[in-house]
């Protein structure tokens, strides 16, 4: 559905490239996450697939389109195919919410009576039906993001394309909106591009996700794959910033293990070992559990077969 | 006290300064938006980047409003008889007014379009915007506090040009206190066009905050 080609970008005046030989393919209906540290190129990639931004070289296409060889019309096509949220909502202050809602449909010349009508069904969707009358500044964030991803439905998308959508919020309003994202892609079969520095939010809606450090795609994978068991230190990097809290303190003579299991009986007992702290959950369908351990040194090597057990 | 105050001058010269000023004010918006939105349009990294036509833009709205205005008044005579047909009385002063003005005024607009949120504008362009959409859906729309604010500065520094003009025979409340005033020693007409033009400002400043107040909805 988007796919990049060999591409690379280039700001004018800036020394190195931004972006360098991506090749990613992001299929129909999937969750596709993208995860990098702030400047890794992030906002950038998703940049190209909308053609905000266009490539130095190589292609971005969208359902088999080459998007930077569309003209003026193609292009305007290709943006009411492709929807956008971004982290600092992009809302018109302006407007009232019906009125942020139906603008993009109001830039395609839809009549007024259609118009009302969509609004209204997407407004209502997205839960924010008492508030149609209001402006933006009387929102909260979450309420905010809310009126972002109606107004980025509202001419029907195929693809939406979401630059840290939750980043501004607070985790139960992100988990809130991540959990709608996830309900319109399976209502709407929408394929959703979601751009993130945080793994939470991996964890929580992705399928599908690529790692990017300086401006390379350095890891790729399910999104379980990924978060359970990451290679890259970059990968590792994230991961261990979704840990809360300072890190645990091994009691005297005992060894610091970070043990990862997953699939059935992924949260059975152990044997010896002590907690420090750690999560049980799914993440893509998959059960898993991932714990600080304190054991006797000896027990390290035993505790390997278990799953994945990196000694900290 | 007030034995030279003649009623009917004043009230003649209350309308010649609102006349100048209201024909003024309109036409240095209708010019300043534009000229304040093309400004914007053609800088580096906007939808339309001209560098060049930029800069050259830039350069004659910054050489416009570096002339000082009663210099103006004077290198503009020829141009404004060809414009207007006189240089004098209302319709002459109207010319270097504006030229006085929309300059400065653009330059407010620019910036108040700049202050529009950057993600608003990208929003608008994700959405499929034409430039011309743009600007009249997201950029205008969402500077108007700011353009408001602006075209109440701009109102006030044209009082204060209406009043200069009255040197080269303008008319106005500027005129008398100069022809009067000034020139006569009449200080009891100096101080009432004073005290009209004060309360004059202060009208424009609090229907300027008052319609800025009306239109922002942060
Ligand atoms: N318009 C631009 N002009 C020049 N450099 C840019 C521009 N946009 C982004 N960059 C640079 O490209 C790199 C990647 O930026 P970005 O894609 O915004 O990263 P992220 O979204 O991952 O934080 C950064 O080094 C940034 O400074
Ligand atoms: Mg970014």
């Amino acid at each position: 559905m988007i796919r990049f080609e060999g591409v690379s970008k280039r700001f004018a005046g800036t020394g190195g490239e931004a972006l360098r030989a991506i090749d990613l393919d992001v299929a129909a209906g999937e969750i596709f996450g993208v995860i990098g540290a702030s400047g890794a190129g992030k906002s950038t990639l998703v940049r190209l697939v909308n053609a905000l931004e266009r490539p130095t070289s190589g292609r971005v296409l969208v359902d088999g389109v080459d998007v930077a060889a569309l003209d003026a019309a193609g292009l305007r096509g290709l943006r009411r195919k492709v929807g956008m949220i971004f982290q600092s909502f992009g809302l018109h202050s302006s407007l009232t919410v019906a009125d942020n809602v139906g603008l993009p449909l109001r830039l395609a010349g839809r009549e007024a009576r259609e118009r009302q009508e969509r609004v209204a069904v997407l407004i209502d969707r997205v839960g924010l039906a008492v508030h149609e009358a209001k402006y933006p500044a009387q929102l909260s964030g979450g309420q905010k993001q809310r009126v972002g991803i109606a107004r980025a439905l509202a001419t029907g998308p195929s693809i939406l394309l979401c630059d840290e959508p939750t980043s501004a919020l607070d985790p139960e309003t992100t988990r809130s909106v991540l959990r709608l994202l996830r309900e319109l892609n399976r209502e709407l079969g929408l394929t959703i591009m979601l751009i993130t520095h945080e793994m939470e939010v991996v964890r929580e809606v992705c399928d599908r996700v690529a790692v990017i450090d300086g401006g390379t795609v350095v890891e790729m994978g399910a999104a379980a794959d990924i978060f359970l068991d990451g290679q890259h230190p970059a990968t590792r990097r994230l991961i261990s910033e979704a840990g809360e809290g300072a890190p645990a303190v091994a009691p005297e003579g005992m060894a610091l293990v970070r043990l990862t299991r997953r699939g059935a009986g992924s949260a059975a007992p152990i044997d010896g070992a002590e907690v420090l702290e750690g999560r049980i959950g799914r993440i893509g369908g998959e059960s898993y559990s991932d714990l600080v351990l304190a054991v006797q040194p000896s027990e390290v090597e035993r505790l390997s077969s278990l799953g994945r057990a990196d000694r900290i | 006290m007030f034995e030279n105050v003649d009623p009917a001058e004043i009230a003649q010269a209350c309308i010649d300064t609102l006349v100048m000023l209201g024909a003024s004010l309109a036409l240095t918006v209708l010019i300043g938006i534009p000229l304040g939105v093309l400004l914007y349009l053609t800088d580096r990294r906007r939808p339309l980047a001209r560098p060049w036509a930029n800069l050259a833009v830039g350069t004659i709205v910054n050489v416009l409003r570096s002339v000082p205005f009663i210099i103006l008044l004077i290198v503009m005579i020829p141009v404004t008889v060809l414009i207007v047909g006189t240089s004098l009385g209302v319709a002459g002063a109207i010319p270097p007014l504006v030229v006085g003005a929309a300059p400065f005024y653009a330059r407010l607009v620019e910036t108040s379009l700049r202050e529009v949120d950057r993600g608003t504008v990208e929003a608008t362009q994700a959405m499929g915007a034409t430039t011309w959409q743009l600007v009249t859906r997201t950029l205008l729309p969402e500077a108007r506090p700011g353009l408001i604010a602006g075209g109440t500065v701009t109102a006030i520094a044209l009082v204060s040009f209406t009043a200069m003009a009255g040197v080269v025979g303008a008319g106005g409340l500027g005129d008398l206190a100069i022809r009067f005033g000034y020139q006569r020693f009449q200080t009891d007409v100096m101080l009432v066009t004073v005290l009209l033009l004060v309360v004059l400002v202060q009208a424009l400043q609090w229907l300027g905050d008052m319609l800025v107040r009306r239109t922002t909805r942060r």
